[in-house]
């Protein structure tokens, strides 16, 4: 048993030391040289044996277990309580497979595509990798804020080393953000250890503290996993980060990153801080749909493709913290389930993206329209993952967005008909992007098939390779299997998600919230608009 | 026996005489460099042999504890690190490097001796001692023509000799109110005093303004920039590090006779702590010098060390103490990538830093650890301490103070981006000519890469004896 015990500490340890060793070995005078094709298949080879392993941490889970699996705890730094421990339950584990799933396919997405000190390229992805696993499995309140500041470094230098034109920018303005909200999530933490003693989360998670100690520490944590998550109007940083970051590192991004917010969520906000959730559960509401609404609306206007993912993944996120701040069993469901459904859809979009820059050197829209002729391959998974982006019945984000969309129709009639558009808007913008891509050529401005302004464009206009391929089958397959077989997913959240549901409201029983304690002028505000939403 | 207890102060004090007789005879190069580092590194042997040592001797002026002795530990530790770094001396002038080395041993045999006095006009006579030694050295900058280094070392005169007077005038009240120079009597006394009597309160904190001189604390910390910048690099690292050990270790000592209650005295160390951090940090920002950038972000840092200092508590006291010796490394990370970038000894900008990770990967990676270390970012040892000093404070209920300075340490993490940013981002067009290092300094740097990292994951070590040594105070 010795093998399992340590599973998780294998998963994190064993890519981040794989990475330091690519960095110590590695040579980057030559990116075509046999050494760094040598470096790109250990990365692939470690990440692919993470995967492998966390497979084996699927097979091990225990679908009816409420409590931790998995458990590792060792004494860290004992004269502050705090401990080196592991475990997970069903919240994190489907998002440790989403990383462990996704990091190979990132590995394979800058195969040859990078030219710049690859070596240290393909660490950064494995120490993320590494860090990020830790972020889901990490039961001590500290341990899980080391992995989640540490990994900003290795995606700061990802921006700022191989990204776009406006890296400098973009790369300090994700830094910087991030950090902003989550030293607020530091404070609230050592908050909570002076007050109970203790690091330990599940610990925490039996607390009761009084309203207003709540109110603090939801607000705190909330900032930190609002910005990451992102959520109106927090959300600045990630065009603006998506657009500049290379390929894989928007993908790493989107798929893995930004769920770390919502995951935020559901391990500390809604368990440790009960009441203030359920106090703060319209405003909560209401900032989502101005994020479906607002990300929607962005991501009609955009010309350049990066930007409209970018947006549009603001949008997604909005139906996540929807889900999440229904408070109910399949707003949450759909919420989790949400977050993988975006890791696969929005981790393969990113991926085309990147696969019509490296032909065209263009992210603009019209300079990549009617591919459909040139490119059938490639105009076909573009389609599905574009159609599973607006919840496509059949596909992976129609379960998720519909178990939201019931569960606000369950909650009130109208937070679930201000959501709709949302989801009529994410149709408006996929279907646009993909007619324009696939079919429009009415402005003339396609040059790489039009015969007089460049016809020798046509020849360089390949259609998906053997590696593209690859990795976009595979990102298919699970957009069709999730979206017609959901099953084996949600099972592993059902205890999970009962036993955070009757942790809420186990406290919104025991402690009705006492509309005189303080914070008057928000009150009035939730109260009107409680009242907007009882309609 | 009695010689173990100042066994570390014996042999620098050898040490000091025999740099003297070099500095007679005139001694240059690689010889004289031996002789430095040998007699540094014996020291530094020393003090880890007298390191459990423990007793009071002149009359109860002079203790020595386990405070003491890891102060001690640390400062010949520095100076030894300071001494193998710069062993080329190009920023001194070429006659100067035996007095360069004399100056500095002195310098730090004053500290040594702080950090175990208990009697204040001892501790002011061992605050002169190191300080009259910087003075001369800061001068001793090869000259470029501005003469910057004279200005410097003027200034640095002027504010000490300016902190000294003040300083001596706190002493006055508190002799006069307590009626003893000895701490042990004081701190009788002082915690009743502090609590009606305004006069204890303005004696404390003019008696700390040395101190706080030292430290490079808001609002004695004007010399700081203009110092950093006329010194040279070598010397600039010694003012950097050392001095703030022993300011620190001192304070520590003052700070805990005032008791673990929270007075006026505490909410003028909170004023402080906040405008230097703020001030501290919203200047680096504008900084294009490498070194004056540094020298704000030091002023800023002394702002975190007060925040554990004015919690009273044995948590934020051994808090300051770890907080100080990471703070000292990851110093000496980037000075000696400054040291190294600049041959010459001149100062360096940020468009020197570009494309560092092209023309030397283990400095780039030195820097940004020191970076990011004083960003405050996990896993480094600059998480840690800032991580225990806000427990500390939020341990006694300063959540508006912890708030502030959170804030601070994401303005600054903007400006230790920015080191980042122009060492790995950018420069990476063109040819570069590639900086060839010594074998040594590679070690070097590989070390200070891994205390760093290390020292941050594991705290529990230094945290323990640091825990022992406050313990003795409160």
């Amino acid at each position: 048993m010795e093998f399992s015990q340590h599973l998780l500490s294998i998963l994190i340890w064993l890519p981040i030391i794989g990475g330091a060793a690519l960095i110590v070995i590695g040579d980057d005078k030559d990116a075509a040289s046999s050494r760094a094709g040598i470096m790109r298949i250990a990365a692939l080879a470690v990440s692919t044996i993470t995967f492998l392993l966390s497979i084996v941490l699927y097979v091990g889970f225990d679908n009816a277990a409420i409590g931790m699996q998995f458990v590792e705890k060792e004494a860290w730094v004992p004269s502050l309580n705090v401990f080196y421990s592991l475990g997970v339950d069903g919240l994190s584990t489907p998002l440790i497979l989403l990383t462990t799933f996704i990091t190979p396919l990132v590995i394979i997405a800058g195969w040859d595509t990078i030219k710049n000190r690859p070596a240290q390229y393909f660490a950064a992805f494995l120490i993320l990798e590494g860090l990020m696993i830790g972020v889901f499995s990490a039961l001590d309140a500290l341990l899980f804020y080391v992995f989640w500041e540490a990994m900003l470094i290795p995606m700061f230098l990802l921006i700022a080393v191989w990204g776009g034109a406006r890296k400098d920018y973009a790369s300090i303005k994700f830094f910087l953000y991030t950090l902003c909200g989550s030293i607020f999530l530091l404070v609230a933490i050592v908050a909570l250890y002076t007050k109970t003693g203790t690091f330990f989360i599940p610990a925490l998670m039996d607390q009761e503290f009084s309203f207003a100690y709540q109110m603090w520490i939801f607000l705190a944590c909330a900032l930190a996993f609002a910005i990451k998550i992102p959520m109106y109007p927090l959300h600045t940083w990630l065009p603006a980060a998506h657009v500049e970051a290379p390929t894989a590192g928007s993908v790493i991004l989107a798929s893995v990153l930004l769920k770390m917010g919502g995951y935020g969520f559901l391990r500390f906000c809604l368990p440790m801080a009960p009441s203030a959730t359920i106090f703060c559960m319209p405003y909560m509401i209401a900032l989502s749909l101005i994020s479906i609404i607002f990300g929607g609306y962005l991501a009609l206007g955009q010309t350049d493709i990066k930007k409209l993912i970018a947006y549009s993944s603001v949008g997604h996120m909005g139906f996540v913290t929807l889900g999440i701040f229904l408070l109910n069993d399949q707003g949450l469901k759909g919420a989790i389930l949400q977050m993988i459904n975006h890791g696969i859809t929005t981790g393969g979009l990113f991926i085309m993206v990147g696969m019509i820059y490296e032909r065209t050197h263009s992210r603009e829209i019209a300079d990549n329209s009617a591919l459909g002729m040139i490119m059938p391959v490639y105009v076909t998974f573009l389609g599905i993952f574009c159609l599973s982006s607006l919840a496509f019945p059949g596909t992976n984000s129609f379960v998720g967005e519909f178990l939201v969309l019931l569960g606000a129709f369950k909650k009130s009639a109208v937070i679930g008909f201000l959501a709709i558009p949302g989801a009529i808007l994410a149709a408006a913008y996929m279907l646009r992007l993909l007619q324009r891509m696939v079919w429009h050529d009415s402005d003339g401005h396609a040059h790489h098939h039009d015969a007089s302004a460049g016809g020798e464009h046509a020849h360089k206009l390949t259609d998906l390779s053997f590696r593209e391929l690859t990795m976009v089958v595979v990102l298919a397959f699970f957009v069709f299997w999730i979206g017609l077989y959901p099953a084996p997913l949600l099972k592993i959240m059902d205890a999970s998600v009962a036993h955070l549901l009757q942790q809420i409201s186990a406290a919104g029983a025991a402690a009705p919230v006492d509309p005189h304690a303080g914070h008057h002028s928000l009150l009035e505000i939730g109260n009107w608009f409680k009242q907007v939403v009882a309609l | 026996m009695q010689v173990m207890l100042i066994l570390p102060e014996l042999v620098l004090i050898v040490t000091v005489l025999v740099l003297f007789a070099a500095s007679l005879k005139n001694l240059k190069g690689a010889a004289l460099s031996r002789i430095a580092l040998t007699g540094t590194f014996l020291t530094l042997v020393a003090s880890v042999l007298s390191g459990c040592a423990s007793g009071t001797i002149f009359a109860g002026a002079y203790q020595v504890d386990t405070l003491s002795q890891l102060i001690k530990f640390l400062l010949c530790g520095g100076l030894f690190l300071l001494f193998v770094m710069c062993r080329s001396l190009s920023g001194i002038e070429e006659e100067m490097q035996s007095e360069f080395y004399l100056f500095l041993s002195l310098s730090t045999l004053g500290l040594v001796m702080m950090s175990s006095a208990v009697e204040l006009l001892t501790i002011l006579v061992c605050l002169e001692i190191s300080s009259y030694a910087l003075y001369v050295v800061i001068s001793f900058r090869r000259s470029e023509g501005q003469r910057t280094e004279v200005e410097a070392g003027i200034k640095y005169v002027l504010f000490g000799a300016a902190a000294t007077g003040i300083s001596l005038f706190g002493i006055s009240y508190i002799f006069g109110l307590t009626h003893s120079t000895y701490l042990v009597d004081i701190s009788a006394q002082l915690p009743k005093l502090l609590q009606h009597e305004p006069m204890a309160i303005i004696g404390m904190v003019l008696m700390l303004t040395s101190f706080f001189y030292k430290l490079a604390l808001f609002p004695m910390h004007a010399w700081t920039p203009d110092i950093y910048q006329g010194a040279s690099n070598e010397t600039t690292t010694f003012i950097a590090t050392l001095p703030k050990i022993g300011a620190a270790a001192l304070l520590i000592r003052l700070v805990a006779m005032t008791g673990t209650g929270i007075t006026e005295f505490t909410w003028v160390l909170v004023v402080l702590a906040v405008l230097s951090m703020t001030f501290g940090n919203l200047a680096a920002l504008v900084q294009d010098d490498i070194k004056r950038l540094l020298a704000y972000s030091s002023i800023a840092h002394a702002g975190y060390m007060v925040i554990g200092l004015l919690c009273g508590s044995q948590l934020g006291m051994a808090a300051v103490i770890y907080y100080i010796a990471g703070y000292v490394l990851m110093n000496l990370a980037c000075f000696v990538v400054i040291y190294y970038i600049a041959p010459g000894g001149e100062n360096i900008g940020f468009d020197d830093l570009k494309g560092l990770h092209r023309r030397s990967p283990i400095l780039a990676f030195t820097l940004a650890a020191g970076a990011f270390g004083m960003a405050g970012i996990p896993p480094t040892v600059g998480f840690t301490g800032k991580f225990v000093i806000f427990t500390a404070a939020l341990e006694k209920g300063f959540y508006g103070l912890v708030v502030i300075a959170m804030i601070n340490a994401a303005i600054s993490a903007f400006y230790y981006l920015k080191l980042a940013r122009a060492v790995y981002c950018q420069g990476d067009e063109g040819e570069v000519e590639k900086i060839e290092l010594g074998f040594g300094v590679k070690v070097f740097g590989f070390l200070l890469i891994a205390a760093i990292i290390l020292l941050g994951i594991m705290p529990q070590g230094l945290m323990q004896i640091a825990d022992q040594a406050v313990a003795a105070l409160l």
